[in-house]
């Protein structure tokens, strides 16, 4: 990352053609203006979330935070149809377990396809490629959907699970990571040193690509807290997701903004705090899986 | 899938110094240590092939069985062979769906991949609180598509919405945003745009990042002026990566469901009163699972497939050619 590290060095004296680097006026302008785009919508739903329907109505809307919160959350937990705290449970363990088999699936088959030679490594690995450009979701519902049905697991959250186990993505991403990660050199002194495949795994490698581990985690629990086709078709109203509790709340009590809105403010809650807490690693991780891929 | 960077990768971490292992431990003869380098890789990588064989090739072949039949779920399956898909090119419900889908996708990412290019080009600049600004314009990814959905259906209301509010102070006389079709395209891009514009700014700014920097220098030599640097420099620098950002925006654009099903907010997948904005992926749950022909419906699936092919593939020309005249 040689371009970040030298932008960070202190700025010495600026030569004149390193001042078109300067952030002039319009620049500042213009990310703040986006700035403001971004976050408007969340800290939006943040100020329905405590604030009456009464107010909710009012022109020019509400922009600060109210005192109605408490009512809001009774309100959302007690809402006939949503089954919002089941909803949430479900989401999460869903997402967890989803989370942590595809990134044990995606670091053990990303050092084979980084680090290890063998037969049909490459026609394997051009395999997957080519099936991220395939929407398996659309494509593969009503096959998955009988098969649940065979299964008797309608309406129950390993069905919920299942399916995303594995994902191209996340194999293709372990792979360019580890790749740039591990020197091919330290894998063979290893092996000299008479190693074994998994003991190299073990050793070398994960203490190596915990940080891209990291980032791939926290895109996997991203993406399936929001899912919400295959959900919807696959779970009954009474045992939901997080995703289709709030469209059940949309549909039942859509006059009640408020409510809906603490609703979106709960489910986006926790992504937000985990996106504060990690945003440095989460953007430096995806900048680095931008350039590698 | 070329997605190399023309100028050379930065270079990674290095990994850990520790060395593993004692000398010598783990070693169980020859015979073993061969079997373990030509066996061990095949086992690293079948979890993801047993998985995904499982809940992703056969699905996707057992959809072209099942779009041969006219297919109920309990009842009975009669095989038509290519009926389904004869019907399918003379259903205008259908083709009305292919409209919407490609329209929303055009009228969101062009202006989203220009929006994300000067948002990158921005963000590339020395300014205080690089972070910051940052992880501000990533924030819309952590929301939920029906978070989005619902805030932005509601900032688009009739009578109480802000965005007609806020042209009723120009004058404009409110809209019923979700009874025509370009409005309803218009509100649904919004929410699309709003989402991934930061995301791909960031992808976008990573590769600008690794252009060498003595190329400005020698432009600026030369007299050229930064705009002029940035469409003859930073964007056919950025070729490899705008691929890579358009290849990823046709398949979410076209397999778009979440933001009109909640935009709509019934779960009867018509996409308004006359269709203007179902979606072919609504189109598909709706044949498949409100009108149960399943047949119709996996038949629907794989012309979904074939359209992001297409898709793909002209954005692909069209991408290749982005500045390239040097």
């Amino acid at each position: 990352m040689t371009a970040i590290q030298s932008r960070r060095r202190p700025a010495g004296p600026a030569s004149a053609a390193n001042r078109i680097w300067d952030a002039g006026p319009l620049t500042k302008v213009v990310l703040t203006f986006a700035l403001v785009l971004s976050a408007f919508p969340i800290y939006y739903m943040f100020v329905m979330a405590t604030r009456s329907n009464d107010e909710a109505l009012d022109t020019p809307p509400p922009l600060l935070p109210g005192g109605n919160l408490g009512d809001n959350v009774n309100r959302l937990l007690e809402a006939e149809q949503a089954y919002f705290a089941t909803g949430l449970i479900n989401s999460i363990i869903i997402s967890t377990t989803v989370t942590v088999s595809v990134v044990l699936i995606s670091t053990l088959a990303g050092f084979a396809f980084a680090k290890l030679k063998f037969r049909g490594s490459k026609i394997l690995l051009g395999s997957i490629l080519l099936t991220m450009m395939v929407p398996l979701q659309q494509m593969g519902i009503v096959p998955l959907y009988e098969m649940m049905v065979t299964l008797g697991w309608t309406g129950q959250i390993q069905a919920v699970i299942l399916p995303f186990l594995v994902n191209g993505f996340g194999v293709f991403m372990m792979t360019q990571y580890t790749s740039q990660a591990v020197p091919d050199e330290l894998v063979e002194a290893a092996r000299v040193d008479g190693a074994s495949t998994m003991r190299i795994y073990a050793n070398v490698i994960l203490p190596a690509v915990r940080p891209g581990m990291a980032v791939l985690a926290l895109l996997t629990f991203m993406q399936n807290w929001n899912e919400f086709l295959w959900p919807s078709i696959v779970l009954n109203p009474d045992n939901p997701v997080v995703q289709t509790s709030i469209a059940a709340l949309n549909q039942a009590h859509g006059t009640d903004y408020v409510m809906l809105f603490t609703g979106t403010a709960a489910s986006v809650l926790p992504l937000v705090i985990v996106f504060v807490a990690f945003g440095r690693q989460i953007v430096g991780g995806l900048m680095e899986g931008a350039v590698k891929a | 899938m070329t997605l190399k960077v023309d100028t050379p990768a930065p270079v990674g971490r290095t990994g850990p110094a520790r060395s593993p292992g004692h000398r010598g431990s783990g070693r169980g003869g020859n015979g073993l240590a061969r079997f373990d380098l030509r066996a061990t890789p095949y086992f690293l990588v079948s979890p993801y092939f047993l998985l995904f064989t499982l809940f992703g090739l056969f699905p996707l072949g057992y959809t072209f069985w099942v779009s041969l039949h006219d297919w109920e779920l309990a009842g009975d399956k009669t095989f038509l062979g290519i009926d389904n898909y004869v019907e399918l090119i003379a259903d205008g419900s259908f083709w009305n769906a292919v409209v919407n889908t490609v329209g929303i996708f055009v009228i969101a990412t062009i202006p989203q991949l220009v929006m994300a290019l000067l948002l990158a080009n921005a963000l590339n600049k020395r300014i205080r609180g690089r972070l910051f600004f940052r992880l501000g314009i990533l924030l819309p990814l952590v929301t939920s598509v029906v978070a989005v959905a619902v805030v932005f259906t509601q900032l688009y209301g009739r009578d109480y919405g802000m965005i007609n509010w806020f042209l009723g102070l120009f004058g404009v006389e409110a809209i019923e945003w979700q009874n025509q079709s370009w409005s309803a395209w218009i509100a649904i891009a919004t929410m699309i745009d709003w989402r991934w514009t930061g995301y791909n700014a960031i992808i976008l700014l990573a590769a600008m990042q690794t252009i060498p920097k003595d190329l400005y220098e020698a432009a600026s030599l030369d007299g050229a002026s930064p705009r002029r640097q940035f469409w003859q420099i930073t964007v056919p620098m950025l070729r490899p990566t705008l691929i890579f950002v358009v290849f990823t925006s046709t398949i979410g654009g076209l397999t778009l469901f979440a933001e009109p099903v909640m935009f709509e907010g019934n779960p009867t997948m018509a996409g308004g009163a006359t269709g203007q904005y179902q979606t072919v992926a609504m189109f598909i749950v709706k044949e498949g699972f409100r009108d149960f022909d399943m047949g119709y419906a996996s038949a629907a699936a794989w012309m979904l497939f074939a359209l992001i092919l297409v898709g793909i593939l002209i954005n692909y020309s069209i991408t290749r050619r982005i500045g390239g005249k040097k």
